[in-house]
This record gives C-alpha cells, structure tokens and sequence, in this order.
C-alpha cells in the first residue's frame, strides 16, 4: 500500500536532473522555475508521506517497497519509512525546497549570481543531491543505504569546487577524500556484518538484535560502521573537514551540509549501528560518549576563537553533533530521542544561520566579524533581529528547538543504559553541561559583536574596536578583501574591489523571507509543542533499544 | 592416429586468423585508394563482429559439459579426458570481454589511422594476431598452448607499438615492452618448464591432480607418501613463483610495474588501451588458469605473494598516478593500480574469488575503454595530451565531457558511476568473507588515493578555459558510445555481469 511514495520522491528530482542532461535546450528558458517545481513536487509528495503516515504505530515501517536489485549481491531495492526517517525526510524535501527559493525568487538580483552562473549545472547538482539524500534515508538495505550515501560526494564536490570561495578547491577536495576514506571503512564493517549474518536487510537484522554476531565481530563491526558515520556527522577528531567545506560552500551548499548532510552519519546510528550491532555498541558507548563530549567543549572553544562568521557557526555544529552522539551513547530512549530531536532542531536552526550568514556575506561581502563591524541591528534591524533569533535557538534557549535535544541529551547521560558506567556518563553529563555554556558564551560574543555595538563607518580590519576582537591566533588567513579575482575564478560571488561603496544596505529582502519563515516557524513550533516530534521517535526508539534495554 | 577437431569449437579464434589472412592479402592487392583504410577497418570490424558471434552462439549452445578439442585420443588416456582447447563459461567470458573490448578499439585504430602515417594492412593484421592469442589464451587447458597463446598475444603488439615510425618515443616505448615482456616469457618459461619436470604433464587438470597430491609425482616411488607436502621436491616452490613472476609482467604488477607508463605514453592510443584491456584481460585469464585450475593443491604458497603483490601493485600505481600530468600516463598508473584490484581476490582463495576478480576485469574495461576513446579525441587537437588541456571540456564537446566525467567517477567507484562502485563491492566483499582485514584496508586506502587524482582530473572537465574547438572524427563517436553504453548498463543492472562471471568459477 502506498509503496509508490518513496520511489516517487527518488523518481522525481532523478528524472529531473536527466531530462536536463537530455533536453538542455528545450528548458533553458524555464530553468529558475523548473528546479523549483520540481523541489516542489517533492515537497509535496513529503506532505502526502506526512498526511498518509499511520501514526498509530511510528515504530513499524510503513510504505514498503522491497524487490531484487543485484541478487547476486544480495542487495534489494528495499525502502520503508517510521517514526525515525520520517521527519528526516520531510526536513530534506522542506531544505531543498527552501533553496530552491531563495535562488529562484531572488530573480537577478545579487543572491541571483548562483543562477547566473551556470544555472543548469547548479539545478542538475542540486536535484542528485536530493535524490542521495532522501535514499539514504529511505533505504532499508545495507549497501542501498551504502550507495545513496555514497550518491551525495560527488555532487556537493561540485558545488563546493565550482560554487564555491576563494579556497574552494582545496577545500571540495578535502570534503570529498574525507569522507570517502569515512564512508570506505564503513563499507568493510557492513560487510562484515553482511558475512556473518548472510543477509544485508536492516529491518531482519534489527530485529534480529545481533544474534549470530560474536561480540568481538560485533565490537570491530561496530567501529568500522561508526568511523565511517562519524566522519559525516562529523565527531571530533575527524571534524576537521567541516569547517573548511562549511566557509568555502556557497550558501544553499551550507544549508543542505549543515542541514542534511550531517544528519546522514547520525541517522546511520540510529537506523544500522546501535540497532544491528547492540553488544557492539555497549562496548564502544563510553568511548562514543567521550568523543562527542570532547566535540561540544572543543566545537565551543574553537567557536570562541573565530572571526569568520561561516567558520563559527560551521565549528557550532561540531558542538552541536556532540550532543546528539552523546544522546546516542547514553543507549536510552532519553537520550537517544534527545539525539533525533537535537537532529531535526539542528537541520532547522543551523540551516536558517547558514542562510543568514550568506545574507550578511552578500550585503557585507565578507563574513569576517570585526569587519562587519557591529550594529546591525541599526542598520538592518530586520536582518539583526533574525539572527539573533537564530543565535539564541541555537545556543539553547528554553521554548525554542534547540533546547530540548540537548536537554534530553544530557538527562539521559544523567542515567545512562545498564550496564553502562554511570559515574563516567555523570563526568560526561556535567561536561556536556559546561559546554552548553560555553555555547551561549560564543554565540552572546558573536552577536555582541555583529548585532550590537555602534556601525562602523570606515572599515579597516585595523581600526576596529580592540576590546572585542579576541586575540586568538585565526586558523586561517583572513582573506584580502581587495585580492584581484584569480583567472580560474568561475562563479565566485565574493569578488568584489570595494567592499563599503557597494555595500548593499537592503534589508531582508521579500525572497529571503519567504525562504525563513518556515524555518523560523518550525523552530518555535517544535520549541514550543515537542511532544509533536517526540511522539513520533519514541516508539520507534523503544522497537531500536529492544536488545540493549 | 587422426584427430578429430571440432571446428565450431574453434571457430572464434579461426574467424580472426582467417580475416587476418586477407586483411593483409587485401592491403597488398587493393588498389590505394582513399577509401581502402576504411574498408580494411570494417572488414576487420566485421571479422571481430562474426568471431563475436560465433562467441555468443557457443554460449548458447553450452548447456551440458564443456566443448572441448584437441584431446588426447581415447586409446591412449587411461581416465579422464584431458584436453588442450576447452570452451567453458570462464573462456567465454573472457572471449567476449575481449571481443567487445577489440570492436571498441579497432574503431579507435579507425580514427588513429585517419591521421595517416601508419601501414594501415600490417596494423590490422597486426592486430587481428593478438585477437587470436587473446580468444585462444582462456580456452587452453595445458601449459604449452598457453605460453604460445600468450606470446602469440604479446609479439604483435611490440610491432603496432612501433608502426608510428619515425617517431622517437614509439620506438623506445616498442624496445622498451620487448625486453620486458622477453624476459617475463624467459622466466615463465623456466618456471614452466620445472612444474613439467616435476609432474611430467602439460595438462593443467592433471598438473592440478599432481600438486594437490591426488596423482604421485611421476618420480616417486608409488604409495611411498600420500601427503602433498613431503612427496613433492622444493622445486615445485620456485616453479610456481617462477609462474607467478611470468603473469605478473604481463598484468604491470609489482614489481614489475615500471614499463607501463612509458610504453602506454609511447604507443599510439588505440595500442594502449588495447595493451590496458585486451593485454591485461588475458594476462589475467591465464593467472587464473594456472594458479586457481593447475596450482590450487599450492595455494599456500602462492596465496600470501599475490596479496603482497596486490597491496604493492594498487599502492604504487596509485601513488605514482598522483604525480602525473600526462593523461595517458595517468591512464596508464591508474590501470596498474587497478590491476591490484583485480589480483585481490585471487589472494584470498572464497570460493567466488574467480568470479569476483572476472567481474571487476569486466567493469573496468568498460570504464577505461571509455577513458581511453575520449582520451583518443582530444588528442587529436592536444599533441602533448596533458590534463590541463581537458580544461572545459564539458562546455567545447559535452557529449565526450560527460563521458570522460562518468567513466572517471566510475574508476573512482562513487555513485553515479555505480559500475565502478559495485565492482569495489565485490572484491572487498570476497576479502572481508575471506579473513583478510589488512588486505581490505589496504585496499580501502587506496580507494581514497585513487579518488584524488581522477577527482582532480574531472573537476578540470568543468573549468571554463578558453575554446579550442575539438576535432572530431566519426569513427571515435561508436566506440566511445559502445564502452560509455556498456559502462552505464552495468551500472543500472550489475546484476548482468554476476551472472556472467558466475559462470567463469570453475566447479
């Protein structure tokens, strides 16, 4: 019943991208509205999958579809849809919708260059992206979750590589091997678990609780798998590509990273790692808790210590992903749907920071925050308003998304699984804690220094006000503002000789609006009625934990 | 004593030798008109196009036991029948990947020789040659018709390496592949030739029985040891490395990798993706014969070589292919590391180890054809051939763009060229159910070198740089339509080169 949804929301943005391939010409002049529709469509048909959703029992799959792909593999063309992957994908085909927008009604206006610069690649790279991202949370085969995870390298490479700053080829090319040699070991542990147990369907082997798996095969399963989806989450230490990936993207790349991409390695916990392999992860929890403690203090002070705005909200998700694994490594229906709401509350909060950053960068034509020079919420007091909306959902604040994830996370360290060394995840608790401090500590700095304060009139990086920038070495070079654009330059936006003349005082524009309030609804809507979501996760959890509680 | 000989059994490599014949009698009679180079080419076209169907038919037909000819006469056997040319699933597999891969690259000579420069009877005859090796190679079943298979494989291609006369780099890369490739035949020859003296047979099933220690050893006092390891002399050790050393030329492993480069940079194109294919295909066909059919009893001796051989072979050819600027040398590192992939599940001894490395075989040359024909088009118009003269590919020619862009993403073994990944599957897959972990690490490693370089290569395809129009000639258009084709079927249906391969492990 109803098996048809899930293929068509992979059938839909597939056949989209080839018909470009094909037809180039004939949609040349519709090409701002085609990548819209057909995002739409999506969109629409995540509604129906919303609508149609039985939401008597989220812990069973619904919407089916299983046939053979490659028999000689094993591997079937198995999707399904609960309580876990269910807002997940409404988040993907809402993200991509959202971006959509903001490039298509911008019209041919500044954040319109994207679509001037080779708008048929853009919506071909765009509309792949979303196939791999909706499959890989679709997907309920190991290798088919394997290939759509795989699906979504090469198009953000592109993205990163052609859209992209000044430093963007290093910075695609770090993104791409990084996750590769991720994705690569996590590609020996599935296959691992698929010689030990002969079949790759997730469903059979969830329930099977990981009988049939010694616990050494399970530990080392488990490793292997978690390496590949902590390099995509990411947790530190393998963090390390994000934030240059995060600086060099152009915005809508940020926005699908930040909120989408970075959901993948996570969601892969939940859906593979914990459920299949539960003795494995029992073993590996505490050091998993250890990780992504050490993730949220360092994502924070590394947040302290930066003057690019991107950067800063790039090395807060670091922070933020460290909550959700810590909710992961708890093995308890608290913390673990702590984690899936942390997750969903993360996609919307920092997807909406990376469209307010592209916005600042745009009017501004730079990020770097003692440039920007404060007082924005006198010069654009639209724009600063939003922000700090932002800021604060993100650090935290009580009533809003960001709160009740990592609340959660944290009240299930407090009493983590049996089995579990309690006092350890007490340490981790407390530490976790601290970092949430820190986390409004960082975000209070940046919007003291960008929203608030007296606008600057003349603006060299010199002359700004000494109190405010910190005096912590920057990982890297502040770009030139006045650097001549180099010849392989394609599409790059920030190329602008003087950065104050042309310095775009417009507010939020009506396109940018239209792509926030839905963002900025959600997250007071889930800040304020988390039950919503909750009631959604909870028993599918619960089916997850079967063998671990 | 008379042989009966089963003509239709032989008939691939007999279509090939015979159209070979005539290519050249035709090249010396015809008169020298304009049209005469691409009437040669289609009549070598259509010699490959029926061979291939004698292929296809064979397959049809085999439902029962394995054709086989030339055998030994029954009077003279005691058991099992023991024959020197067997049709099997493994030898059409391998039959057809070479055919296939020869339609792509006698297109390719098409083109090349539109240049001029060339004989264009002695390339096609030439060519025609290594096809007979090449279909006859994985048919043979003992160790003589093998040797003279495969040299049968090698010596035409040192003279079409050469046949760009007057031109430096060809000459040096002709000298360069005949010393190689003597001295490999030297030492497999050597090595053969002590396996025969141990077991006092060519036949490889009776040289399996022999060293597996089913049959004594002709030299042993009979019923003396029955156990493999102590009735067999220490020689047998060199021999099988002997063997090993011998394969490991002909497929540019390590460490006998160094020749590649420059022999693929020298050759003309349609040579080097012949010599990166069709060459290697059959270098492997007959690894496989000799270790999985005749050596398997000695599997421990040679099992822990070929893994090391594997792990060195990707590792080098990957690292080496980073520094390269030339595309078709970095073609040429890319097809060495390759070839690492391939030997991987041979190391590891899984039942399906044959089938697993066949079906990689397979892809790869699908996806490196591919590479090859694109490459052929650009240097038409790029003499130095280097990668900063794919610059904007996309935008000058999209077709070929495109092209040269999925079958680098498939070499590299990420989605959307899906072929490439699922081939990656398969071996990992034969080595993590074979035990191997350092193995598939390596291998892991090595997947992620791998993706730099063709990365960076087409990342180069979309950047804009400025218009230098392609020259482009029509025969390029088929061949690179025919491996692109093939590369993305495998993608959406994999399952169609399992079910192949499956039929290549030997029961």
């Amino acid at each position: 019943m109803m098996g048809w949804l899930p293929v068509a929301m992979l059938a839909v943005p597939l056949f989209g991208a080839l018909a470009l391939v094909i037809s180039p010409q004939a949609l040349r002049p519709a090409l701002r509205a085609y990548g819209l529709i057909l995002s739409g469509i999506t969109l629409a048909l995540a509604a129906l999958l919303l609508a149609t959703f039985d939401y008597a029992r989220p812990a069973q799959m619904q919407f089916e579809v299983d046939f053979p792909w490659i028999p000689g593999l094993g591997l079937r063309f198995h999707l399904g849809v609960d309580g876990i992957s269910l807002p997940l994908i409404a988040l993907t085909a809402l993200l991509t919708f959202l971006c959509f927008g903001y490039l298509s009604w911008a019209g041919g206006r500044a954040s319109g260059q994207l679509m001037t610069a080779r708008p048929r690649a853009l919506v071909f790279t765009l509309l792949v992206l979303e196939v791999g991202m909706i499959g890989t949370f679709l997907a309920l085969d190991l290798l088919l979750f394997f290939v759509f995870f795989e699906i979504v390298l090469v198009p953000m490479y592109f993205l990163i590589g052609i859209w992209g700053g000044e430093g963007r080829r290093a910075a695609s090319i770090k993104f791409i091997l990084y996750t590769l040699l991720g994705s690569v070991v996590m590609l020996l542990g599935l296959l691992l678990v698929w010689a030990q147990t002969g079949t790759l369907d997730v469903e059979a082997l969830s329930a099977a609780h990981g009988s049939g798996m010694a616990r050494s095969i399970q530990i080392l399963a488990f490793v292997a798998i978690g390496v590949g989806l902590a390099v995509k989450t990411p947790m530190w230490p393998l963090h390390t590509w994000l934030p240059d990936a995060h600086t060099e993207a152009p915005t809508v790349g940020s926005v699908l990273l930040a909120g989408v991409l970075l959901k993948m390695g996570t969601y892969g916990f939940a859906r593979i790692a914990i459920p299949i392999l539960p003795e494995g992860a029992a073993a590996v929890a505490p050091w998993l808790g250890a990780f992504a403690v050490v993730g949220i203090v360092y994502g924070a002070l590394a947040c302290l210590a930066q003057r690019d705005l991107k950067r800063m909200i790039a090395y807060s998700s670091v922070g933020h992903m460290g909550f959700v694994l810590l909710g992961f490594a708890t093995l308890t229906p608290t913390g673990i749907n702590g984690a899936l709401f942390a997750n969903i509350a993360h996609g919307l909060i920092t997807g909406l920071l990376f469209f307010l950053a592209g916005a600042v960068k745009e009017r501004y034509h730079t990020a770097d925050m003692p440039s920007l020079g404060g007082g924005m919420l006198a010069t654009l007091p639209r724009l600063g308003s939003v922000l700090t909306f932002a800021s604060i959902a993100s650090l935290g604040l009580p009533g809003l998304a960001g709160f009740w994830g990592e609340m959660l996370a944290l009240l299930g360290a407090f009493q983590p699984a049996n089995g579990l060394p309690r006092g350890l995840f007490l340490t981790y608790m407390v530490i976790g804690g601290l970092g949430a401090v820190l986390t409004a500590a960082y975000f209070l700095v940046m919007l003291s220094r960008v929203t608030h304060g007296r606008p600057l009139r003349v603006t060299p990086v010199e002359a700004v006000d000494d109190r405010l920038v910190h005096e912590t070495p920057d990982e890297r070079p502040v770009v030139p503002l006045d650097s001549p654009q180099e010849g392989t330059a394609t599409a790059t936006l920030t190329a602008a000789p003087d950065t104050r003349d042309t310095r775009d005082t417009d507010d939020i524009k009506c396109h940018e609006l239209l792509a926030w309030t839905p963002l900025v609804a959600l997250i007071l809507l889930f800040g304020l009625w988390p039950g919503l979501l909750l009631s959604l996760t909870t028993p599918a959890v619960q089916a997850l934990l079967g063998a671990v509680s | 004593m008379i042989q009966q000989i089963d003509y239709f059994v032989i008939a691939p490599p007999l279509v090939l030798a015979v159209v070979a014949g005539l290519v050249l009698l035709l090249d010396a009679f015809l008169p020298n008109l304009p049209r005469g180079k691409t009437a040669l080419g289609l009549i070598t076209l259509a010699g490959v196009l029926t061979a291939l169907g004698f292929v296809v038919a064979q397959s049809a037909s085999t439902g029962g036991p394995p054709m086989r000819t030339f055998c030994v006469p029954p009077n003279l056997q005691p058991q099992a029948a023991l024959c020197s040319f067997v049709v099997d699933g493994f030898t059409l597999v391998f039959a057809g990947l070479v055919l296939v891969a020869a339609v792509v690259v006698v297109l390719m000579s098409m083109t090349e020789l539109a240049g001029g420069g060339i004989p264009v009877g002695e390339w096609y005859f030439l060519l025609l040659c290594t096809l007979v090796g090449a279909v006859t190679l994985p048919a043979s079943r003992d160790l003589i018709m093998l040797v003279v298979a495969l040299e049968l494989v090698s010596l035409p291609v040192f003279a079409l390496t050469a046949l760009k006369r007057y031109d430096g780099r060809s000459s040096e890369a002709a000298v360069k592949l005949f010393v190689v490739s003597v001295v490999s035949t030297a030492v497999m020859l050597f090595g053969v030739s002590l396996l025969y003296g141990v077991a006092g047979t060519v036949f490889l099933s009776r040289l399996a029985a022999v060293f597996s220690g089913r049959i004594p050893a002709p030299g042993v006092v009979e019923g003396a040891v029955p156990t493999a390891d102590q009735s067999l002399p220490a020689v047998v050790t060199v021999g099988v490395v002997l063997v090993v050393a011998g394969f490991a030329f002909k497929i540019a492993a390590v460490p006998f990798h160094a020749w590649a480069a420059d022999v693929y940079q020298g050759a003309p194109l349609p040579v080097a993706a012949l010599l990166s294919v069709i060459s290697k295909a059959t270098g492997f066909a007959g690894l496989i014969l000799v270790l999985v059919v005749a050596l398997s009893g000695q599997a421990g001796t040679w099992a822990p070589i070929v893994a090391i051989v594997s792990a060195l072979t990707m590792t080098a050819g990957n690292l080496l292919a980073m520094r390269q600027r030339s595309a078709v040398r970095l073609l040429a590192w890319s097809s060495v590391a390759q070839s690492g992939y391939i030997l991987a599940p041979l190391a590891v001894g899984t039942p399906g180890a044959v089938g697993a490395s066949t079906a990689y075989l397979v892809i790869y040359a699908a996806m490196n054809l591919g590479a090859f024909a694109v490459v052929l088009l650009v240097s038409r118009t790029a003499a130095r051939n280097e990668l900063d003269d794919y610059r904007g590919l996309v935008f000058r020619s999209p077709a070929a763009g495109v092209a040269l862009a999925f079958c680098l993403v498939c070499l590299a073994g990420l989605p959307p060229g899906l072929a490439g990944l699922f081939a990656k599957v398969f071996v990992f897959r034969e080595i993590v159910e074979g035990g191997t972990a350092w193995l598939a690490l390596v291998m892991a490693v090595n997947t992620v070198i791998g993706l730099y370089y063709y990365a960076v290569w087409a990342a180069r395809l979309f950047t804009p740089a400025t218009e230098k129009a392609l020259r482009p000639t029509p025969a390029i258009w088929p061949a690179m339509g025919l491996a692109v084709g093939v590369a993305i079927l495998f993608s959406i249906a994999p399952q169609l080169v399992l079910d192949a391969t499956a039929l290549s492990a030997f029961g």
